[in-house]
């Protein structure tokens, strides 16, 4: 076997396991939450289908493929059945550049060739990422539009305007981890994080990153695309059947790419004790840290409500944007000087203002309402 | 703003090593309270007799008009019940049935009771018609099935003598 044949192979291997592990990741990422969700919430959870409710993803699916489909009848049909593939689509190949461990060198496992687990380390991966997931935001809009449903086309609205301002904050804030690397390859950034993770020299970029995550991927306490209470589901509230589970998938899938993401960028990727002994252990390393950081989106679901809609865009574009600028000025002036740790705790004294200034800005929001009041009065 | 935010993790975080307060119904029942009106029952007497004697009273009470019943004769053979008569047909329609008690005050012997059971599901109309032979009571232990074969003159009276009767 020639390198080529092997490369072609390995990449189709690599992709396949790729895309079933998501799909799986997908399965139980709904499992653990409705699991974690109800720890926090001294309830049970599912636990009915196998042991522990094991496989109740694997009922839910069947249920799920055996429903009706509806097209409302003012749709648009083409853009209706197109926009849950255009949403789904991204979500699937933002791991496409992530690597889940060190490559393997050559020899290791029988391997007549060294194999890089990740389906393709592109040196400019940050910018794929960024410029895939913002393709996202197209399949929720066109969702929005094409159900001719109020609700749908306000959630399709709301979400344009939370993803792109958010995206700003998301992009401003990786350039921290990208400019101490000094690349744009995912696996540059994890070889990098060698001796000290980015987490601790960049904190405001990695709370920055988070929290614009959560706004991208429309996660609780950001889910306003999709606020239940007020838009009954938003852009999917005419979706049904396996159209709808489409963008439950996009929206779980995104998760833990994000995650994926926040741990290449942050918490050093695979990099864990022991990897260069055991190349292996590094994927276990880095889905580990992806569950914490999974985890912690659940923990946050079920434990802070949803923020109003003005807010939200206080928050994006007077608190978040102007602190990742500032960090990215920052973190560019003290890499001039060679200051690394003084960019960390220059670093640490912007998380603080993100906090104050944050505070502040509610604040300001609150006694704004308050005068308010009192004037009508 | 951050401390309550922290503080919100922390409660949910303590809140997840708290026992489960679900009760797993099909395994675990919780009691009902003592004056829960469930299912009806109808009751018999110690000796097997059943308490119904079909005069339809319940049936008049109810608001839902829930009840049907319809009586036959007793005779000394063919004992159901003490007095003249016996029910010989009793349907309750569980989906007519509000659960008021009012068949329960109207009874004279006290024969319908609204029990405990809350198990009413059904899957089609037919089934949610409970007939005299889902309503009654067991035997009780050392009691004769109905029809009995009594001593003529042993059970005429149909309403029994009750130290309580309000």
């Amino acid at each position: 076997m020639d390198e080529l044949q092997f490369r072609i192979i390995e990449w189709i291997i690599k992709a396949l396991i790729s895309s079933f592990v998501l799909l799986t990741g997908f399965a139980y990422m709904t499992f653990a939450e409705r699991k974690i969700a109800a720890l926090m919430q001294t309830r049970l959870g599912p636990n009915r289908a196998g042991p522990w409710g094991l496989l109740q993803p694997a009922a839910d699916g069947i249920k799920i493929f055996f429903k009706e489909e509806l097209i409302p009848g003012g749709a648009d049909k083409v853009i209706f059945i197109l926009a849950p593939i255009i949403t789904v689509i991204p979500a699937l190949i933002l791991m496409a550049v992530i690597p889940w461990g060190p490559p393997m060198p050559k020899g290791y496992l029988g391997l007549p060739y060294d194999v890089p687990l990740g389906i393709a380390d592109l040196n400019v991966g940050m910018l794929f990422i960024l410029s895939v997931a913002s393709i996202a935001v197209y399949g929720v809009v066109l969702a929005g539009w094409s159900s001719n449903n109020k609700y749908a086309l306000l959630g399709g609205i709301r979400s344009t305007a939370q993803m792109v301002s958010y995206e700003l904050a998301l992009g401003l804030s990786v350039i921290g981890p990208v400019m101490l690397a000094g690349s744009m390859s995912m696996l540059g950034i994890v070889r990098a994080q060698s001796q000290v993770w980015y987490i601790l020299l960049q904190p405001l970029a990695a709370v920055i990153f988070y929290l614009a995550a959560l706004a991208e991927v429309n996660r609780a306490p950001f889910d306003m695309p999709e606020a239940e209470q007020e838009l009954t589901a938003g852009y999917h509230t005419e979706y049904s059947g396996m159209k709808f589970t489409l963008f439950f998938m996009a929206e779980y899938i995104k998760m833990i790419a994000v995650s994926a993401i926040f741990v290449t960028l942050f918490l050093g990727g695979w990099q864990g004790p022991f990897v260069d002994q055991a190349p292996l252990l590094g994927v276990g390393y880095f889905w580990l840290k992806i569950f914490g950081s999974l985890y912690f989106m659940i923990w946050t679901r079920s434990t802070h409500p949803r923020l109003r809609y003005d807010r939200l865009m206080a928050l994006g574009w007077k608190v978040l944007l102007p602190l990742a600028l500032a960090n990215v000025m920052v973190t560019a002036a003290a890499l001039l000087g060679d200051q690394v740790i003084l960019s960390a705790v220059l670093s640490v004294v912007g998380l603080i203002a993100l906090i104050v200034i944050g505070a502040g800005v509610v604040r300001a929001r609150r006694g704004q309402a308050v005068a308010a009041r009192r004037a009508r009065a | 703003m951050f401390t309550e935010i922290v503080r919100g993790f922390w409660t949910t975080f303590k809140q997840s090593f708290q026992p489960a307060r679900t009760i797993e119904y099909p395994e675990v029942k919780k009691p009902v309270s003592q004056r829960f009106k469930g299912r009806h029952e109808l009751k018999r007497y110690d000796n097997g007799l059943e308490l119904c004697i079909g005069c339809a009273l319940c049936a008049a009470a109810c608001p839902a008009d829930a009840i049907f019943v319809e009586s036959a004769e007793n005779t000394d053979e063919q004992r159901f019940s003490p007095g003249e008569r016996y029910a010989s047909t009793y349907e309750i329609n569980m989906l007519r049935c509000i659960f008021c008690g009012f068949c329960e005050d109207a009874c004279p012997t006290e024969a319908i009771v609204l029990e405990s059971n809350y198990e009413l599901s059904f899957t089609n109309r037919e089934s949610s018609i409970y007939t005299k032979e889902m309503l009654i009571v067991p035997v009780p232990a050392g009691g004769q099935p109905t029809p009995q074969k009594v001593a003529p003159g042993t059970f005429d009276r149909s309403i029994p003598e009750m130290k309580d009767p309000d």
